[in-house]
């Protein structure tokens, strides 16, 4: 296989031009649960490049080993593993926000993101070109989370971590923190998110 | 087949990966495992002066710089054969008044085990509050269980009476008006609550005092280890 990406390019391309959320679609089910505020979406982000990371290099490091049928299995195994270290972690130290999450941290484990990074990335090329790839996703992803949280936090309460930044007298868009919200901001952000990239598309022409 | 191809020989590596994880991860949860414990008991305990005093006695008297006696003891209830365990802690006032109870239930709720703290008054006659310490009901749905305007039903309840949980409205004295679109999560609440209000209800008589030690104060049973000996129905 020739022509695989450096780890340079596979770190920037995780940020914007490949972003997990914007670009790719990827780990949506987090995307919309936990961005109703700016704290637990950090949290996330933080914990999803904890585990995308540490996954990723255990991958690359016995990527000769796998055996092709057997692989998703131990994608699986590794992923568990870390997400459940994230969890116990925040459990204990963070804990009023361990609770915020609920089943949110557990269920990092079947997000299709890391998966996906495992399979296209780290089963196949060196460890520092897959620890670039993990945290430049992570990167992507911990950008994609908390613009959504900005929106949503910032319409829905008009504050933002525990800051007022609209006056109080901004009616608060309560819709936007709950969960149609999620959804409502993901598709707008996405349109805009298009928009801006046909436009770059059409100046280049 | 040799042994090459056979199943065994193909998934080494998952089998050892599988060893090496769930050490690892064994290992961890020896290291914080008491440490989340801790954290729970610590949440429980601030849980307590609001559910037994409600909200204005409790910040008043943290605002005097007092602080209830707790004290948790385990509380063995047989019934039907079966042998259940609650952890009651009892709280007195500063000056050594018996003020309430709170007893530590848990249950099955819609999604998984939901754990709750439920304030009786020194009495045993009426629930003076109502706490959701762990649940995993659906977001948006049946976590409303943790919202003050719902839980805050129970409050001035009495011990007497099954609660029974209806839909819209709930305006007699032992009624619970559901959360709509989340009624097994009401009624799960409402079962544990009722089922552990009527379990403990006859083992509420403590000692005038916190020093009077007729009761062991804190046994040596983790709260934790006694749900699991819980028998499920």
């Amino acid at each position: 296989m020739a022509d695989q990406p450096t780890a340079l390019e596979r770190f920037v391309q995780g940020i914007l031009p490949e972003n997990p959320v914007y670009r790719q679609l990827l780990g949506l089910c987090p995307t919309l649960a936990v961005t109703n505020g700016m704290k637990p979406a950090l949290t996330m982000a933080v914990s999803v490049a904890f585990v995308l990371v540490c996954a990723n290099v255990v991958i690359s490091l016995i990527r000769n080993l796998l055996k092709p049928h057997l692989r998703i299995v131990v994608f699986t195994l590794t992923i568990a593993t870390f997400v459940t270290v994230a969890d116990r972690v925040l459990a204990a130290y963070m804990f009023q926000m361990s609770k915020t999450l609920g089943p949110y941290i557990p269920l990092i484990i079947v997000n299709c993101l890391i998966i996906c990074r495992c399979e296209v990335c780290a089963s196949k090329q060196n460890v520092i070109t897959a620890a670039a790839d993990g945290l430049g996703q992570a990167i992507g992803f911990g950008l994609a989370l908390a613009s959504i949280a900005a929106v949503r936090e910032i319409l829905g309460t008009g504050m933002l971590m525990g800051f007022r930044v609209l006056p109080a007298c901004w009616p608060d868009w309560v819709v936007m923190v709950l969960p149609p919200g999620a959804f409502i901001t993901l598709g707008l952000l996405l349109g805009l998110v298009n928009y801006i990239d046909d436009k770059r598309e059409q100046a280049r022409k | 087949m040799s042994l090459k191809n056979s199943n065994l020989a193909q998934a080494w590596l998952v089998l050892l990966l599988a060893t090496l994880f769930g050490t690892a991860l064994a290992g961890i949860q020896a290291k914080l495992g008491p440490v989340i414990e801790a954290n729970k008991v610590k949440e429980t305990m601030a849980k307590i002066p609001v559910l037994v005093l409600g909200e204005d006695l409790a910040a008043e008297l943290a605002d005097d710089n007092q602080t209830l006696t707790i004290k948790s003891r385990v509380v063995e209830v047989k019934k039907n054969g079966i042998t259940k365990f609650y952890t009651v802690y009892d709280a007195w006032l500063p000056e050594g008044k018996v003020v309430g109870h709170v007893v530590k239930a848990d249950g099955q709720g819609y999604a998984d085990k939901i754990e709750l703290l439920v304030g009786i008054d020194a009495q045993g006659e009426r629930i003076t509050g109502l706490f959701v310490l762990d649940q995993k009901e659906t977001p948006g749905l049946g976590a409303k269980i943790l919202e003050h305007a719902w839980r805050g039903q129970f409050k001035e309840k009495s011990t007497a009476k099954h609660l029974s949980v209806v839909k819209g409205g709930g305006v007699e004295e032992d009624e619970i008006d559901a959360i709509s679109g989340a009624t097994i999560s009401s009624k799960s609440v409402t079962g544990i609550v009722n089922s552990a209000v009527a379990d403990v209800v006859s083992h509420l008589d403590v000692p005038a005092g916190p020093e009077n030690n007729k009761i062991p104060a804190v046994q040596n049973k983790e709260p934790g280890k006694n749900s699991k000996n819980k028998e499920r129905s």
